[in-house]
């Protein structure tokens, strides 16, 4: 077979001692940054984009893609033991995860994130290996509409996403939209709304919002509860590894996960950030078994399913960068830049002229997943044990490591001012009840919807009937508003209720 | 943001003074009331922007004004929805926003603001470049003063001691970032 064959001519450049090690120097780098909040996948790897220079091509991208899981995963970490998403695709693992993490399982949500990424990984780099070509045709069918729905889609699942008011969150979803317009307008270079700031001008940093946000947000939040009621984490941990109970509830979480990262992950334009959103919302819809906690509160399918699609959105994000040679995100736009410095021209003929370097990626990515796993597992017994650091010893610490990932990504004391007012943003909407999550969604796709958007009606001459006379992007919004109906209806019937009891 | 919502709390206070006799109007959640308000003052500010020093343009040919003046007027009036419902559906608990914790506030973006103007330097009041050092310093010592309870000052210095040493060995030593560690005037 052709894929055998591919297979081990991958695994005969990616498993030589020298590659090992470089793959093992990369996660090993990667998760040591992933962990440092603020510093992510695109800023480590710009970073050590240099060193990379001196090596052959093959071991420079098996060392950048190990940094690229290992970022993810450290991500992951913080995610779930502080609350900090060091990325954007984290964002969603915070919400069961830290809940867990507070009553004292966050050992197995650690290890339900780890395995999850692990099965999810294999699962894509097979998909990636066997199908690289032919889905590569998948992406073609996309045009601007269907970017468009398929974007309207992830904004109404993060709409799910929310425990609360549904108008609130929506409203919140507008509001992330618009301050990610923020800066300048890419087709005319007018800077928009940035108040004659000059640093604005770039827009808003993810960084500067996600640390604000959620990391200051949440200790102004905790500090503010007096003694007894503050209660960040319960004492008690309960056991470092899942339980065969949580097992049997991970699995189809995993797999369902799984399965939708590895498709939207084909998809240019954040497909693993919708992923795990995506995968999210659809583990909310699923009923639960009786006894189970819901999501929200600490569930560990919240963990499980998006940190596989995640991870399986990561895998198959390669297939429009190798096949098409279209970045689908900023860390992929950097590995072409890795690539051109090599002289290599990513795009379709990678797979033919340079067969080594193609296998030998993919296969050096199976080799990553393998040792992230094999390296995390025995970690989590040290990651528990910093919950157990006094919370007045690890809030200020906190602090630290946001104020420096945020002056570091840019080198620029503006930030810091701008995390400071996220921070107080944060604080507000805590106070009123206003959830974060889907602000920070629709702040990481407002760029990308105007852009689909503009180009989608420019091309249909500003008839918006394209939207539902095109069957794919028709269908994706009959999701989007099916979603919507099935979180209005019991939001209908209880308001009915409230204002029944006024009477 | 929050200057506006502290001008809400009070807002709030008035109204649910004033028609505290005829019950109908009567605020019922105090936070949806005022995140009504946030919404409707920051989507209106959005669509006053974008229609006053934009071009809109038309759906074939958007300028850069279109979609934030779509998006600031549905942020509008979904503001306008939020408040509408604050003022009739009933909550249970009155929806309160409660106190403000000014203390941890104040003192966790005032941390952070310290950080960034000694690390960086400000000019325009001519505070040069103190150096990571310095600035850990600072931050950690008032951060920490945000939990009176259990503020120490002994051990927030040996706290702010470790936080250098790693900060140094991790962000200088080992990852390389450009950070200044000691004053610029020192000369180092």
């Amino acid at each position: 077979m052709d894929l055998l064959a591919n297979l081990a001519t991958g695994f005969s450049v990616a498993a030589t001692p020298i590659n090992l090690l470089y793959a093992l120097v990369g996660c090993l780098l990667g998760t040591l940054i992933g962990v440092l909040p603020g510093i992510g996948p695109v800023a480590t790897i710009a970073m050590l984009l240099p060193v990379t220079y001196a090596l052959p091509p093959e071991s420079a991208l098996i060392m950048l893609a190990g940094i690229y899981y290992g970022a993810q995963y450290g991500g992951s970490t913080t995610a779930i033991l502080v609350n900090l998403p060091g990325e954007s695709s984290s964002v969603v693992t915070t919400i069961d995860g830290y809940q867990m993490a507070r009553q004292g399982r966050a050992g197995p949500a650690l290890a339900a994130a780890g395995l999850g990424s692990f099965f999810a990984g294999c699962v894509g780099t097979l998909l990636l290996a066997a199908f690289a070509a032919p889905l590569t045709e998948m992406a073609f069918a996309f045009g601007p509409a269907e970017y468009c729905a398929l974007m309207v889609l992830g904004l109404v699942g993060a709409v799910v996403l929310a425990s609360g008011s549904l108008l609130k969150a929506i409203a919140m979803i507008i509001l992330g939209l618009l301050l990610g317009l923020v800066g300048t307008d890419v087709n005319s270079g007018l800077a928009r709304f940035t108040l004659d700031i000059p640093e604005l001008a770039d827009g808003i940093g993810f960084v500067a919002v996600a640390m604000g946000v959620f990391g200051y947000g949440e200790i102004i939040t905790n500090l503010a509860k007096t003694g007894e009621d503050r209660e960040v984490f319960t004492a008690k941990v309960q056991g470092l590894m899942p339980t065969r109970e949580d097992f049997r509830q991970m699995m189809p979480a995993v797999l369902r996960g799984t399965a939708l990262g590895s498709v939207l992950g084909i998809l240019p334009g954040g497909g693993a950030v919708l992923a795990s959103f995506a995968a999210y919302t659809l583990e909310k819809k699923i009923k639960l078994k009786p006894g189970e906690v819901p999501l929200g509160q600490g569930n560990i399918r919240g963990v499980a399913s998006p940190e596989s699609a995640n991870n399986a959105g990561a895998q198959t994000s390669f297939i429009p960068l190798l096949t098409l040679g279209i970045p689908p995100n900023a860390v992929m736009a950097l590995m072409v830049g890795a690539m051109t410095i090599h002289n290599i021209q990513p795009g379709p003929q990678v797979m033919t002229v340079n067969p080594e370097l193609f296998w030998g990626l993919i296969a050096s990515m199976w080799i990553g997943n393998l040792m992230l796993v094999v390296l995390n597992l025995p970690m989590i017994g040290i990651w528990i044990k910093l919950l157990t650091v006094p919370y007045h010893y690890l809030f200020p610490s906190i602090v630290l490591f946001c104020a420096v990932g945020v002056y570091t990504t840019n080198n620029a004391t503006f930030d810091i001012a701008l995390v400071a007012m996220f921070g107080m943003a944060g604080y507000v909407f805590h106070k009123l009840g206003c959830e974060p999550a889907p602000l920070l969604l629709g702040f990481i796709l407002g760029p990308m919807l105007e852009e689909y958007l503009k180009r989608a009606l420019k091309l249909a001459r500003g008839d918006w009937s394209v939207f539902i006379t095109r069957p794919l992007s028709a269908a994706l919004l009959a999701v989007a508003l099916l979603l919507i109906v099935m979180v209005l209806l019991p939001a209908i019937k209880s308001k009915r209720e409230e204002a029944f009891v006024e009477d | 943001m929050a200057q506006g919502a502290q001008a809400l709390g009070g807002l709030g206070d008035n109204a649910s003074l004033s028609v505290a006799k005829r019950r109908i109007v009567s605020i019922k959640s105090e936070k949806d009331f005022a995140s009504g308000l946030l919404f409707i003052v920051t989507g209106g500010g959005f669509t006053w922007v974008s229609l006053s020093s934009y071009t809109v343009g038309s759906a074939s040919q958007m300028g850069p004004g279109y979609v934030p003046l779509v998006l600031g007027l549905v942020l509008a009036m979904l503001g306008g929805l939020i408040l509408f419902f604050s003022l009739v559906v009933e909550t249970p608990d009155g929806g309160k926003i409660g106190e403000i914790a000014w203390r941890p506030l104040l003192c966790i973006l005032g941390a952070n603001l310290a950080f960034g103007a000694l690390l960086g330097g400000v000019e325009s009041i001519g505070l040069p470049s103190m150096g990571l050092v310095v600035a850990i310093v600072a931050l950690t010592v008032i951060a920490a003063m945000a939990d009176s309870t259990a503020f120490d000052i002994r051990h927030v210095l040996v706290l702010a001691a470790v936080l250098a040493g790693g900060s140094y060995g991790i962000f200088i030593a080992l990852l390389g970032l450009q950070m200044p560690l000691w004053p610029a005037f020192l000369a180092l």
